[in-house]
């Protein structure tokens, strides 16, 4: 498991405005990569163009080449729906489905693509549990409300809930902006078993977390505000945060900007 | 060891924190008495309804022959006879104005909430407004025109339903419309994240996640149009005999049996019309605690 995806030549737009313009990179597999960058240099909109989720917003659209190991996501036979199964998504904030029991809220995925098999529903929420490190914790009360556990228990349901259908991708949207730094720690740990298998893609605002979780680093920027974001250099995470070859990343980790 | 003596108090207190001045507190007082008064004045008319409603109307109430007969044979003069016929009538015809209602009013605000965009959206919602203010009397004008004048057939339940219909659909569509509005957008989000296509998103996520506001808004509907008099005068003429049949044949309905004796001033026809009264209050509060008790259990687990 786990692709490789190779964006070349991507603009984004909400209409007519050009948020992200002209980004081209490789995202290893079973690897992560983080994307960093100042609010609103356009890193969360390109992330969402990686699984077309960019385009369910109203005006949302996309020009160039997104490849999923030389298969074109964007090539006019493919279905978005299946590409968002091949390439999961985790957000910012925790959303379980506040309906749905934790075990309901893991088997989701699943049951509303037509998997009925009970045994293999089961199967699948205890392996996406304790993929999620979140099977001990809850495997006592699988039938309680997923609202009811705590912040950092639901993002990693939702990660339960994300790698539960199987996908070759896993992106992340800030998972850890709106938990506490013992729950970031175990998201963090998270990450770094789930990268043996997934491809993994973190937005985030938090330096040290890219530092700490990714082995390529990524910096958006923007020239000014309504102008494109652009991806200014991509590299080895070590090499971003001790050498990095363009002056303005070099500014931004060592806070002198923005 | 010791306690820890508290602070003194400062006798004198800056100026930016003193308590307010009597111009201030005169104010607030004004403001709390007329927002009281304001609050009693709206409720006394309702309390004043219930209490006539109750006094005048519930000793009838109590008789088992009220909920068991009809009015069949019973003269203004003579007392006893039920409301049977009027119940059943009321619920049947709206049980079946429910009945069409529903669907029609909740997948317009699907399409409104979910789908529509551009002119057509546009168009919709503006017609619901459009709808929301039509009287009660031009729907039923509007029904007998079609229903009597152009097609020729006869005052039945099943025409006071369907005007009913055109004045609770625009209820359901804008209380749907509001339930939906309130799920929030990154639960649909996380689920075509799961690659769960858009129908299914609606139907598993959406729909169950706004079910209590749903039914609660519908059940409102319902409790209004149960109330609707002018379609009952004008396209379902009372009768005091039970009358199960939508299709044939007069159908009497709570409304018409209270106009039916309104202008009575036999004693037995003015119980009755009370009671009448009294039941028709009773079944829309019935329906308003149902809207509750639905909306308790089914509501989002939290």
């Amino acid at each position: 498991m786990g692709k490789r995806i190779d964006v070349r030549d991507l603009n984004v737009y909400y209409g007519t405005f050009k948020a992200v313009e002209d980004v081209t990179m490789t995202i290893e597999p079973r690897s992560v990569t983080a994307f960093i960058g100042p609010s609103g240099c356009g890193k969360s909109t390109y992330l969402r163009t990686l699984n077309r989720m960019h385009e369910v917003v109203p005006g949302g659209r996309v020009e160039g080449y997104v490849g999923l190991d030389d298969q074109d996501l964007y090539a006019s036979s493919v279905d978005p729906v299946a590409v968002r199964r091949t390439v999961g998504m985790v957000f910012q904030r925790p959303n379980p489905f506040p309906t749905m029991s934790i075990f309901d809220n893991v088997a989701s995925g699943l049951r509303l693509n037509g998997v009925r098999n009970k045994k293999r529903l089961a199967e699948a929420v205890e392996t996406s549990l304790r993929g999620a490190n979140l099977w001990t914790e809850v495997k006592d009360r699988l039938d309680k409300p997923g609202a009811g556990l705590s912040g950092g228990q639901q993002q990693r349901l939702c990660i339960a809930r994300a790698i539960a259908v199987e996908p070759q991708v896993l992106l992340m949207d800030e998972p850890c902006s709106a938990l506490d730094p013992i729950s970031t720690l175990a998201i963090e740990d998270l990450i770094c078993q789930l990268k043996n298998r997934y491809t993994i893609v973190i937005v985030t605002h938090n330096m040290q977390q890219a530092s700490r979780v990714s082995d390529r680093t990524a910096f958006f920027n923007l020239a000014a505000t309504g102008k494109p974001g652009r991806l200014i250099e991509m590299d080895a995470t070590q090499k971003i945060f001790s050498n990095p070859s363009e002056r303005a990343t070099e500014d931004y980790i060592s806070g002198r900007f923005g | 060891m010791t306690a820890l003596a508290p602070p003194e108090r400062p006798t004198v207190v800056p100026a930016g924190l003193a308590k307010p001045s009597g111009r201030r507190s005169v104010t607030n007082l004004a403001a709390t008495v007329l927002v009281t008064l304001a609050f009693v004045i709206a409720v006394v008319p309702l309390v004043w309804i219930l209490w006539t409603v109750l006094s005048k109307g519930l000793t009838l109430l109590f008789d088992q022959q009220w909920w068991l007969n009809s009015q069949r044979g019973i003269t203004s003069r003579r007392e006893g006879g039920g409301a049977y016929h009027a119940i059943l009538g009321t619920l049947l015809q709206a049980a079946v104005t429910a009945l069409i209602s529903v669907p029609i009013g909740v997948l317009t605000a699907i399409y409104l909430v979910e789908y529509g965009r551009g002119r057509l959206a546009r168009a919709v919602s503006f017609m619901v407004d459009i709808l929301t203010g039509i009287p009660s009397i031009v729907a039923a004008l509007f029904i007998y025109a079609l229903w009597v004048t152009t097609f020729g057939l006869d005052r039945v339940g099943v025409s006071v339903s369907f005007a009913l219909v055109l004045l609770m659909v625009p209820v359901v569509v804008r209380s749907t419309e509001e339930m939906l509005k309130l799920v929030p957008n990154e639960l649909r989000e996380a689920s075509y994240a799961l690659g769960v296509p858009k129908w299914r998103t609606i139907s598993s996520i959406v729909l169950p996640t706004a079910f209590s506001g749903i039914v609660t808004g519908v059940l409102l509907g319902l409790a209004r149009v149960m109330g609707e008099t002018a379609p009952l005068l004008i396209l379902g003429p009372y009768s005091k005999s039970i009358n199960t049949d939508l299709f044939h044949g007069f159908m009497a309905a709570l409304p018409t049996m209270i106009n039916q004796d309104r202008t009575e001033a036999l004693q037995p026809a003015v119980e009755r019309v009370w009671a009448a009264a009294l039941t028709l209050v009773l079944l829309v509060m019935a329906l308003n605690i149902l809207g509750r008790v639905v909306a308790h259990f089914s509501s989002v687990r939290k």
